[in-house]
């Protein structure tokens, strides 16, 4: 661990909030300014989770904000957050349907409304084998599945992003098949570490960061922590998931941190963290990118080189 | 065209000279890693210098490609700029072979040698570079004297195979079908081909 530390001190204390906020935003346009400097809708008094956050140090707001993979807005890392902003997140609504007691349409204001959300910092790596340190904000998605009541039936989840080629540019384009699709194992997804995530660094989330709710699962790859969530569905098959049907090979449905197991075109023992500039040293990747001992028992007896 | 307005362009062309090529094309690189060491280039720097001068190298092998199909599809010769217009492409890819194997893998011998074995797109970038090596060796009048125009030549069609790796090399390393390197390799298929037509042509003929 290249920044391995210890203090005390949160990220509110080094950067004033308004300091960062101004890098971003508040030269873009007056009006974005004023909705910068309304009250965030749910991020504002989350308390840190400590047993779950790994002390290494932050990656910049402004890197984890303006370096996405977001194919909706387009391939390259600037496009989220040059083109996000053609989003609109409010109303939001989210389908919950397949095996559960209580299908339905829940809006965004419904699925946070007595959730406690807290922050939690993980550990973040990409498929491309970069990584990041990301303060998220939001709750563990077993709280909202518990809400929803799981039937006995449903052993995994099955996610879908927003699909709006009007408003998200790079689905104009047949690169993917969308809409973006992702699932888990059910008791992945009602993991303690599974988070359904509404904000980072204290703050709602970026548009280009998956507004208003998406999910992260620090153990595996990025592209499982879906953006823009509108469809959770409970069901009993292993639901078929964007980047595995277009190159099963290279993603599989697991997708867990595994640096023994290299992607087909490029290793995976090393990764390059994001924000060390120019002369920085790569590291080494940890198995299930250092949530080993969280989660390592959900895949007792599985062989993880041929379930990668 | 009118025979009138190509000479005219011809003429003007031979009084440009070339080296303004090597004084000026370079300068774009440098900038760029100006502004890596100053910390512009966002997020992932290393990244940006990679992709940014891979990218220009294989422009500029496209670009040098492009001047005998113009020449013999419009009658206007740019030959006199394509040796400077090759030099400098190779001094691109060298870039983006060296940020790779000294900013991104940090000389690390051990790694370096795995990727490049175990990895088709460095492979095949790898020996795209290695297709550079005799090209940019005998850019130069004197080793034309030496090798003689036709044994010249014909080794300078390396340069299509140094392409096509390029165009693949872009092509095996990004996720789903981005548009760019797309059309690169379909550019480069194009100048190939067009050679290929030409050559059959000209068999045909006799």
């Amino acid at each position: 661990m290249a920044y391995k530390f210890k203090t005390d001190l949160k990220y509110s204390d080094i950067t004033p909030k308004l300091a960062w906020l101004n890098r971003r935003k508040l030269m873009a346009s007056g009006a974005a300014a004023l909705g910068l400097l309304a009250l965030p809708l749910t991020a504002g008094a989350a308390t840190r989770n400590q047993r779950y956050s790994t002390d290494e140090k932050l990656t910049d707001y402004e890197d984890i904000t303006s370096y996405n993979n977001f194919y909706e807005f387009g391939t390259r890392k600037e496009d989220p957050a040059n083109y996000a902003h053609q989003l609109t997140t409010s109303p939001w609504e989210v389908k919950v349907d397949g095996l559960v007691g209580k299908p339905g349409t829940y809006s965004f204001e419904d699925i946070v409304k007595d959730v406690t959300l807290e922050e939690r910092i993980y550990r973040l790596r990409c498929v491309e084998a970069w990584s990041m340190v990301v303060p998220w904000i939001g709750f563990q998605l077993s709280d909202f599945l518990n809400r929803v009541e799981p039937q006995s039936g449903a052993k995994y989840v099955a996610f879908e992003t927003l699909l709006r080629p009007e408003e998200m540019r790079g689905q104009r384009s047949r690169m993917l098949d969308w809409p973006y699709r992702e699932g888990l194992r059910l008791d992945e997804a009602m993991h303690p570490l599974t988070l359904l995530a509404t904000g980072l660094y204290g703050e709602d989330m970026p548009k280009q960061n998956g507004a208003p709710i998406r999910l992260v699962v620090p153990w595996k790859y990025g592209f499982k922590s879906i953006k823009s969530i509108v469809r959770m569905s409970l069901v009993s098959e292993q639901p078929e998931t964007t980047w595995n049907m277009q190159a099963p090979r290279e993603y599989g449905f697991y997708s867990n941190v595994n640096p023994n197991r290299s992607h087909p075109r490029w290793s995976q023992a090393t990764e390059r963290v994001v924000g060390g500039g120019l002369f920085a040293k790569r590291i080494d990747t940890r198995m299930f990118n250092g949530y080993a001992n969280e989660v390592a028992s959900l895949y007792s007896g599985m062989d993880l080189m041929e379930n990668y | 065209m009118s025979v009138v307005f190509k000479q005219k362009i011809n003429g003007a062309i031979r009084r440009i000279p070339a080296w303004p090529i090597y004084a000026l094309f370079p300068l774009p690189g440098l900038y760029l890693f100006w502004e890596a060491l100053n910390d512009n280039l966002g997020a992932n720097p290393i990244q940006v210098l990679e992709h940014e001068y891979g990218e220009r190298g294989l422009q500029l092998i496209i670009l040098a490609l492009l001047i005998t199909p113009i020449h013999r599809l419009t009658g206007v010769n740019l030959v006199k700029f394509r040796r400077a217009i090759g030099v400098i492409s190779f001094v691109y890819i060298l870039a983006h072979m060296s940020t790779w194997l000294v900013l991104d893998q940090g000389l690390d011998g051990a790694a370096i040698w795995t990727e490049i074995v175990k990895r088709p797109y460095i492979t095949v970038g790898m020996i795209g570079f290695l297709a550079l090596l005799p090209l940019v060796a005998t850019s130069n009048n004197l080793s034309l004297r030496r090798l003689g125009p036709k044994r010249w030549r014909r080794l300078h069609q390396l340069t299509y195979f140094a392409a096509g790796a390029g165009a693949v090399h872009y092509l095996l390393v990004v996720k789903a079908w981005p548009i760019e390197p797309i059309v690169y390799a379909l550019i480069v298929l194009a100048l190939l081909f067009i050679r290929l037509w030409w050559k059959l042509k000209a068999k045909l003929r006799h």
